[in-house]
């Protein structure tokens, strides 16, 4: 595999074609490939159930084309036995198979494709490179129908009773990506049970998607699918709201397929003795979302529930926590830091610059003329040595690169090969390791933007690569060597919050070893969790909450100070002063990251007679109302809850996501305890997501009855006396209905806390929910833009216990990356101030995506920006904003950049 | 496999699968002092997401 340079001549040659996975079947694949064409690591694998050469002993093209030797047909799968401290399953899920519902003909009709296919259909890596065309006869589509729950909420012929959770989403950003790629306008109808969009800006992209974007939401289900054998068309078949049965034909149709555990993961869960719930995912607890029933496994990701890449992404940096903190006393044991000889100064020196020109087998050399490139680098000021490579990039070639840099008394160093993306780093290193600073090199990109692009055009091809390689030496002549001081780090954290995932985060840390100083605005600890009854699955929370209390107090590494708020706070990653105030007066804290953790509240309603009428109650009400014994609950006859209040509506118009769970679990208490009692959920959509939809389905087998309603007709609610009179339109009877309740249970927004002053103090953001802004919503849920400081729990959004412990305990293992080093290295490319130059004018501080650099008083009376290295990314922000050009950013100033410029323009062929 | 205080802690952790969840994992776990063995069966990592064309609510290019 080392051998390997993903050349691609081995597949050139390969007569075997196969069945591209990857590509969801869409296309085929040779019998030695790469996945896709960014597929780390980028080396060629041979598909052995498919080789002819492995199944009949003949062939073996690609081990004859193969330049490097890399192919050995001999290599046999071993079996090794590791040593570990712990292991953690992050295994995924397989997409459900539609072959098995007949229903949808998904075998027999060509134009009936998997959500999975139409990603394929859809990326511009795709078999029909982005361009969205059908697969009988790559005719563009102008109608598209999407079927949700293909193989979710439903045990009548799959046996899965779960929600996917995702589905419904990507079917509307699949619809709104198809209708962008078409042409043509694009019909698209998505046909739903009920629409899923929980998440975090959810809510705004499925109504975009029905207002802007055009795309029609149809609740219904398909019943038949019937093609039209000269077109290949589809006929669905199906019952509109009012009962009537409509025919409508489409040219594709998508089966948003859910997400199962395989039989070979299922036997793997087996082998490893965890324990696997009636779905086959593994058994979790809410309180420890990520640990499987054997203690030191671990679980995160579609393996544990039906789940997004979010919320996988916190599941998957809580499993790192909890497995750190179980291992913390031999943390740093097995791993080893690289050390590098003293770096030799060579500011005096005249620029002494070595060229090293690659062929990349024939992937540069077959195009581009290398020995006249290297010839031509020969004769530019200031190069003294010049050497062509088959590959520079191997293993041999960085000890020659290393051993001529030290003979020739190189002190600067041109690459001309592939691209810096991947390799600038693994040269810099090789640049260390012979005692240079590793800003001392550069790279001309002649593979990617020479031979590739213009493979036919050979002599174009060349010049440019003589142009590139000219331009890289006149700007390696200016560059220097940059400092990378480093910072030493406070190996302790500042948890703000005393809720489930402020004391989750603080636990996290403090069991790996770190200084927690957790404070919470309350007199005592447990936010929010102190008025809630059980978990989805059951767990008490009281008893939970209490044995998490006594752990945090009693913990010798976490200081509690309650009735205690953030006064100011200044600093940066590793090294942060924050001044908290609580009942004993201020108190300076010193802390290497933050936390924040400071939860949501429950929206007091406005509407249907909440507060003014002592039956009208919140679902944090009824909690404590049961948890008290109020008399009222169990004399009730009729429950009635209302969903959706205060949330997705015009001035709010996210889903609180937990309330549907909520009022299910509390309808189906009632039913328990007095099971003639009558109780309705007035709701828009249920959103029991994941596993939660047992409990949906329970409620309906115990009686609960539904009722739909929309935001043009919400239930009006009067007092009558001894009951409140409840009326609202039934979505069945298509008629108005009168309910006569004991007791309306209102299930209330979450809406976030005032944030602004922490927002202010941290420069953090919120989102036009007034929720706070995570880096990135896919990737980095659990940090802010601004490094050392984490996110979990309500604050981020509205989300039940084991989201935000989950969430919390990655905000933790995100937080120990940092806390674990002894100091950070800031990059040398980062922006600096010609101070004379600068006139304070804060262009800089409002351009900074990173909040590194700002203006502020530098001597008595003097203003000017200054720039925090440790927080600074070498973006070049600042120095586009920068008026007076006192902003600039180190290796790329204006003469590095403008001399390749002039360079190009002055080559003279 | 409950903690025996004979047997020395490990520093290392295997992490079964490399899509998303297990890079993070892994990276997590390697960024803060401990080995790390990560375990997949395709032959490169990466997972589903590779395979998605891009990602809502941002419509980010998921690669």
């Amino acid at each position: 595999m080392d051998k390997c340079i993903a050349c691609g001549e081995c597949a050139a040659k390969c007569p075997k074609k196969v069945t591209d996975t990857f590509n969801a079947g869409l296309a085929t694949r040779k019998a030695i490939y790469v996945e896709y064409p960014q597929a780390v690591p980028l080396k060629y694998a041979i598909d052995a159930g498919s080789c002819i050469y492995l199944k009949n002993g003949k062939c073996g093209f690609c081990a004859k084309v193969c330049p490097t030797k890399a192919i050995n047909f001999e290599d046999k799968p071993v079996a090794v036995t590791l040593q570990v401290g712990s292991v953690v399953l992050a295994p995924g899920f397989s997409t459900f198979d539609p072959q098995k519902l007949d229903t949808y003909q998904y075998s027999q009709y060509k134009n009936v494709i998997t959500s999975l296919e139409m990603e394929r259909l859809l990326s511009a890596t795709g078999p029909f490179n982005g361009h969205l065309v059908r697969p009988s006869d790559h005719r563009e589509p102008k109608k598209i129908a999407w079927l949700q729950c293909i193989g979710s909420r439903d045990i009548n012929r799959c046996d899965h009773g779960y929600c996917s959770s995702v589905c419904c989403m990507y079917a509307v950003k699949e619809a709104v990506i198809a209708k962008e790629h078409s042409a043509e306008p694009l019909d698209t109808a998505i046909f739903y049970m009920d629409m899923r969009t929980y998440g975090k800006e959810f809510e705004s992209y499925y109504k975009r998607a029905e207002e802007e974007k055009g795309v029609r939401f149809l609740r219904t289900r398909v019943h038949t699918i019937i093609e039209d054998r000269n077109t290949q068309d589809l006929v669905l078949r199906f019952v509109d709201d009012n009962g009537k049965l409509i025919d409508e034909r489409f040219d594709m149709v998508v089966l948003s397929v859910g997400m199962e555990t395989s039989k070979e993961l299922a036997a793997l869960a087996r082998r490893l003795e965890i324990e696997l719930n009636a779905d086959n995912f593994a058994a979790t607890d809410c309180f420890s979302p990520v640990k499987t029933s054997r203690d030191g496994i671990y679980v995160c990701g579609a393996f544990q529930e039906p789940k997004d890449i979010p919320y996988s992404v916190m599941e998957a940096s809580a499993a790192a926590c909890w497995a750190e903190a179980d291992l913390a006393p031999a943390r740093g044991t097995l791993t080893r830091t690289k050390t590098f000889p003293a770096e030799r100064p060579v500011a005096d020196e005249e620029a002494r610059i070595g060229v090293f020109v690659c062929n990349c087998g024939t992937n540069i050399g077959g195009i581009v003329n290398v020995p006249e490139v290297a010839e031509m680098a020969k004769g530019l000021p200031g190069v003294t040595y010049v050497e062509e490579n088959l590959f520079t990039c191997s293993q041999d070639s960085q000890e020659k690169i290393k051993d001529i840099v030290e003979k020739k008394g190189l002190n600067r160093v041109v690459v001309a090969a592939c691209t810096p993306r991947t390799h600038e780093a693994l040269f810099q290193e090789t640049l260390r390791d012979a005692g240079l600073n590793k800003y001392l090199f550069e790279m001309a990109n002649i593979r990617n933007q020479c031979s590739w692009v213009h493979s036919k055009e050979k002599d174009a091809a060349t010049s440019k690569a003589k142009d590139l390689v000219r331009m890289a030496v006149a700007r390696t002549r200016l560059i220097t060597s940059l400092g990378q001081p480093t910072i030493a780090v406070e190996p302790s954290a500042l948890v703000i919050g005393g809720g489930i995932a402020g004391m989750t985060s603080a636990l996290g840390l403090a069991d790996q070893g770190y200084q927690v100083y957790l404070i919470e605005k309350e007199g005592q600890l447990g936010g929010n969790a102190r008025s809630l009854l059980t978990t989805w699955k059951g767990d008490k929370v009281g008893e939970r909450l209490a044995e998490m209390i006594a752990r945090v107090t009693g913990h010798q590494r976490i200081a509690v100070h309650t009735g205690t708020s953030v006064k100011a706070s200044s600093g940066f990653i590793g090294n942060f002063e924050t001044v908290v105030s609580g009942v004993s007066g201020d108190k300076v804290l010193r802390h290497g990251a933050v936390v924040v953790a400071t939860g949501a509240e429950e929206y007091k309603p406005t509407e249907y007679l909440y507060g003014r009428d002592p039956r009208v109650l919140t679902h944090l009400q009824l909690d404590q109302a049961v948890a008290a014994g109020d008399p009222r609950l169990a004399s009730a006859d009729t429950v009635v809850f209302v969903q959706c209040v205060g949330s997705r509506e015009e001035e709010r118009p996210y889903c609180s996501k937990v309330c549907c769970t909520h009022s299910i679990k509390a309808a189906i208490r009632f039913k328990e305890n007095r099971p003639d009692s009558q109780v309705f959920i007035i709701y828009r959509d249920i959103r029991t997501y994941g596993q939660r939809e047992y409990l949906y389905k329970e409620a309906r087998e115990k009686g609960v009855i539904f009722i739909r309603y929309g935001l043009d007709e919400k239930p009006e609610v009067s007092d009558k006396g001894d009951t409140l009179a409840v009326v609202v339109r039934d979505h069945v009877l298509g008629r108005k209905i009168e309910l006569h309740a004991n007791l309306l249970v209102l299930a209330a927004a979450i809406v976030p806390r005032d944030n602004e002053a922490l927002a202010q103090m941290f420069k953090l953001s919120c989102n036009s929910d007034k929720f706070f802004n995570e880096a990135h919503a896919k990737l980095r849920p659990v940090e802010f833009a601004t490094a050392g400081i984490f996110l979990a729990g309500m604050a981020h959004y509205p989300k039940p216990i084991e989201e935000s412990i989950a969430q919390a305990a990655a905000a933790a293992s995100r937080a120990a990356v940092t806390l674990s080093q002894e100091s950070i290295t800031v990059e040398g490319v980062v922006s600096h101030v010609q101070q004379f130059m600068c006139r304070a004018c804060g262009e800089c501080e409002r351009a900074c995506p990173f909040n590194a650099i700002a203006v502020q008083e530098v001597e008595d009376g003097l203003r000017a920006a200054v720039v925090k290295e440790a927080l600074c990314k070498g973006c070049g922000m600042c120095a586009v904003a920068c008026p007076t050009g006192a902003a600039s950013v180190r290796h790329f100033g204006d003469r590095s950049v403008l001399t390749m410029v002039e360079t190009a323009f002055a080559a003279g062929n | 496999m409950k903690s025996d205080n004979s047997r020395k802690v490990q520093g290392s952790v295997m992490v079964v699968g490399s899509g998303i969840a297990g890079m993070q994992t892994a990276l997590d776990l390697a960024d803060s002092g401990f080995y790390v063995y990560l375990v997949e069966k395709a032959p490169s990592i990466g997972g589903v997401m590779a395979q998605l064309d891009k990602t809502f609510p941002t419509n980010d290019c998921a690669m």
